[in-house]
């Protein structure tokens, strides 16, 4: 269980780039970029009222059991998944092996133009995650815990539990 | 699979609850959700079913003090234990950095604890991790009540690895045990993660 996710600044910053653009581009309400673990990435748009954390696990968890339900049907994968709502719609889409796209729109935008969009942006995003996997398999040798004491460790729990 | 963000300079780990059906998953995650500070503590999240059993998962994310700049954050997860929801268990077990196997002590419940650790097991090895290795710890939960296996015998039969292990009661007054489990898988995923090379 050691392998890690890293994420640094400069690739950050590009799918925050790109994922702002998508935003304005589709007029969705609010883009989250997740990874497949329900770790949020990048969050823009209206999400100030929105429980992001939940929101990710949840969306999360959504397109692992889709995911096995593919499978189950002999489908590779179903990688668009859409939910209709009163006011509000969702639009979740699976971007390369490991990323979640989920996108919230309502009567501003349409599926159609969000998918249209959804579409060019999961391709730039792809990039830029082909460009973090490179440099991730490069800092695996850095190790930021390096540092951590027993000390460090042991005070973790001192103050919330 | 422990998540580093150096933009947001934020460490997120995942840690699976697991065990047989109505072994206390719920009810230890229940319990730290409302032991725990508000501060340091999102919305918990449970999807269940009208008979309240587990049917996918539930959810609770916990913040942490910052350790050397980083803010570490907590995600935990139960998995449902009814038999049936084997699917489900594999899908949320996927990432997970360290897992609380929660047992139910009493004595009727002996066997399913068996089941369970060898689905464990199982989902373990299909994602490629050796139980041998990963941070893991054991609950012996349900020590309050009064028919319950020996706790010697419940190591001898769960615990052949030696890994660090907790008698508890979670549904008791204080929750005795919840804490010393959580915060012994986090200690041993923190140390996994400080000697990797």
């Amino acid at each position: 269980m050691n392998p890690r996710i890293v994420i640094f600044e400069e690739e950050q910053r590009q799918l925050e780039g790109v994922c702002k653009k998508l935003a304005k581009d589709s007029l969705a309400r609010a883009i989250f970029l997740l990874d497949k673990n329900g770790q949020i990435i990048v969050a823009t748009g209206e999400v100030a009222e929105i429980d992001t954390t939940s929101l990710a696990s949840l969306v999360a968890g959504t397109a692992a059991a889709t995911s096995s339900l593919a499978r189950l049907l002999g489908e590779e994968e179903f990688p668009v998944h859409f939910h209709e709502g009163q006011r509000d719609n969702l639009h979740i889409s699976i971007v390369g092996p490991e990323h979640i796209l989920a996108v919230i729109f309502d009567q501003r935008s349409s599926l159609g133009l969000v998918r249209l969009r959804v579409k060019k942006a999961s391709d730039q995003l792809l990039e830029i995650f082909v460009k973090l996997a490179e440099r991730q398999s490069e800092d695996q040798g850095n190790n930021v815990f390096s540092e951590i004491t027993d000390e460090d460790i042991d005070n973790l729990f001192s103050d919330s539990f | 699979m422990s998540f580093i963000n150096y933009s947001s300079r934020e460490i997120i780990l995942k840690i699976v609850f697991y065990g047989p059906g109505l072994s206390g998953k719920t009810t230890n995650i229940k319990f730290i959700y409302a032991a725990t500070n508000p501060d340091a503590r999102g919305k918990l999240i449970s999807l269940e079913t009208k008979a309240e059993r587990t049917l996918f998962f539930d959810f609770l994310p916990l913040s942490l003090p910052a350790i050397r700049g980083f803010k570490t954050r907590l995600h935990l997860y139960t998995v449902p234990g009814q038999l049936f929801y084997s699917a489900s268990r594999k899908l949320i077990m996927k990432g997970a950095d360290g897992v609380i196997f929660v047992s139910d002590s009493q004595q009727e419940r002996f066997e399913a604890n068996l089941i369970a650790m060898d689905d464990l097991q199982e989902n373990l090895q299909a994602y490629g991790y050796d139980i041998e290795k990963i941070p893991f710890v054991i609950q012996y939960n349900k020590r309050d009540l009064p028919n319950v296996t020996p706790v010697e015998e419940l190591r001898k039969a769960l615990n052949p690895w030696g890994v660090p292990d907790f008698e508890a009661s979670a549904a008791a007054e204080g929750g005795p045990g919840v804490f010393d489990t959580l915060k012994s898988v986090v200690k041993m995923i923190i140390r996994d993660l400080r000697n990797a090379k």
